[in-house]
């Protein structure tokens, strides 16, 4: 991180509800630039409300937030041409090619035919994926597939990636060498939102913030949050914090 | 043995799914099948719940085989599949109700065996199974999975996707199935829910790569294992690759952990090399290794051998 601490995310007072349901109770919290925010809580916490927010697809309750410098409520085109996103459930169109997807992404974050065609080559000759430009993405192992998703959300050079838990189901190989991707697009100045459920994953974040019903419930780096809670990793922090009763309400 | 598999084979158009799988499950076990997606942890389980005929090989549980007895087999049975096999549209007692009378009998007959997960969702009865947070699908699914009173609980992958306090919740429960005299079968892609399990088989790629007790499996590892910090994690992982006599070097939280060509002085020869490469705070220790070690290891050599035919 650089000494100059940039903020690329600023959330004051995040209100979201759904009919009395408070899904976001009051967020407060910054990214800065460059960094790797780990966006951990349980399942039903709120952590997809949030995330959703932040790239514009849904409208908060209230609360000031912004995200890349646009405005939360009436940017929001600006604020999808400056990010990208990945989840481990929605990434590739299975069903056409490698090259088809890389085009089709590239269009939809508006880079010009040239550009594509460019940043393709350059993005398939890296992942040493040029023998299968023209195979159909569910024909490729679950690992290449994720390296190619993650390349394709940072195609565009976004200022910031969301990475909703992007490492999935993949084994322990593949999992760690998609981390070397994170910390690259990282040191390349491309700040990583990530949301996980491998509490050795959150080790590797700059910062951390753990949701539980809808509010933060506590945010630093991995080591101040292990000292504070006097545990050995992040995986005994995160059930001091996140145990609650089961399933209170979603 | 409530479980015994012998050389099963499987191929979907010419992709070995399941290559040679052979190992058996003790009656009163829980036995964790541990690998990613895509190691042929559910064909196999769609083999063993009579849902999917093998290419080659036997399985049979509790004496039946699993192509005779297919209908036999099926009352002993609980399946809890990967994608939850319930009916969204119908509410949580109404898909209860359902798998209790298919396998004919009532809620109130095995209410005992199911009361401890059931409880808990008990207070939404009436809602809609789709309108249910995931950890509560899952224990609606593992209710119609139990509800029939089987002796073999099979769960594929159960935990996926679920956050670290209701995976170990739903763990604590799988011990108290286990107590009633259930035999359980689980798969997982998280290794460190290995250690929970009587024995584990490890599988990739369709080949089973050891089957024993967790701490067997960790005491089979024959390398050196060192665990290296330093001030930048990143580079220290990077810089550590490019070493010559690195075998491995891989993130691990905050270390790295580190396998080495040459046993020899490890730990003097990696401090000397990243002093000269400009890390601060050096730390580094042999460790015992997790049982994700030991797969990555096992993944290892398995490629190896394959490579060398």
């Amino acid at each position: 991180m650089s000494e100059q601490k940039e903020t690329i995310i600023t959330v004051r007072n995040l209100v979201k509800k759904f009919g009395n349901f408070k899904a976001n109770d009051n967020l407060n919290f910054e990214v800065f630039k460059g960094e790797i925010f780990g966006f951990l809580g349980a399942n039903g916490a709120g952590k997809t409300t949030t995330i959703k927010i932040l790239c514009g697809l849904w409208a908060p309750t209230s609360g000031e937030i912004k995200v890349a410098g646009f405005d939360i409520y009436n940017q929001t085109e600006q604020i999808k041409r400056n990010i990208g996103y990945m989840s481990q459930k929605f990434s590739l169109y299975e069903d056409i090619t490698v090259f088809e997807n890389i085009r089709l992404f590239g269009g939809i974050y508006g880079l010009s035919r040239h550009e594509i065609a460019h940043r393709a080559a350059d993005l398939m000759h890296r992942l040493d994926l040029e023998h299968s430009r023209d195979k159909l993405i569910s024909s490729l192992p679950l690992g290449w597939r994720q390296k190619l998703a993650f390349s394709v959300a940072i195609l565009h050079n976004p200022k910031l990636v969301f990475l909703d838990e992007p490492t999935g189901g993949v084994d322990p190989v593949t999992r760690r060498k998609f981390w070397d991707q994170i910390y690259e697009a990282a040191d390349r100045g491309i700040t990583v939102f990530v949301t996980t459920h491998y509490m050795d994953e959150a080790e590797y974040c700059d910062r951390v913030s753990i949701m539980v019903d809808g509010r933060i419930a506590d945010l630093d780096t991995p080591s101040a949050l292990k000292g504070k809670y006097g545990v050995k990793n992040m995986n005994e922090v995160f059930l001091k914090i996140a145990r609650i009763k089961p399933d209170q309400n979603n | 043995m409530a479980l015994n598999i012998n050389n099963i084979h499987k191929s979907f158009e010419g992709l070995q799914a399941l290559n040679n799988i052979t190992f058996s499950v003790k009656e009163g076990e829980l036995f964790g099948l541990i690998g990613p997606d895509g190691a042929g942890k559910t064909t196999l389980f769609r083999i063993i719940t009579t849902l999917l005929l093998p290419d080659r090989g036997e399985v049979d549980l509790f004496g039946l085989d699993v192509l005779k007895n297919y209908k036999k087999i099926r009352q002993l049975v609980g399946y809890m599949a990967g994608r939850f096999s319930l009916y969204h549209d119908l509410t949580v007692e109404e898909n209860l109700k359902f798998y209790a009378t298919v396998f004919g009998t009532t809620i109130e007959k095995n209410y005992d065996l199911i009361k401890d997960v059931y409880c808990q969702i008990e207070p939404f009865k009436t809602r809609k199974a789709g309108k249910l947070s995931g950890g509560m699908k899952q224990k609606l699914a593992l209710s119609c999975a139990l509800i029939h009173k089987p002796r073999l609980l099979v769960l594929d992958e159960p935990t996926t996707g679920v956050d670290a306090v209701s995976r170990t919740e739903f763990w604590d429960m799988l011990k108290r199935l286990q107590k009633k005299g259930i035999t359980i079968l689980v798969s997982t892609p998280y290794m460190d829910e290995a250690s929970l399990c009587n024995r584990v088989g490890l599988i990739q790629k369709g080949n089973l790569l050891s089957v024993n007790k967790p701490e067997n499996i960790i005491a089979e590892y024959q390398r050196e294992l060192l665990s290296v910090s330093s001030d930048n994690l990143y580079k220290l992982v990077n810089d550590l690759r490019n070493e010559k006599d690195t075998h491995s070097a891989f993130l691990f939280g905050q270390s790295v952990h580190l396998t080495r060509k040459d046993r020899k002085e490890s730990v003097k020869q990696v401090i000397k090399y990243l002093r000269d490469k400009g890390h601060g705070s050096i730390h580094i220790n042999v460790i015992k290794p997790g049982i994700e070690d030991c797969f990555m290891d096992l993944m290892h050599k398995e490629d190896e051998f394959l490579l060398s035919g």
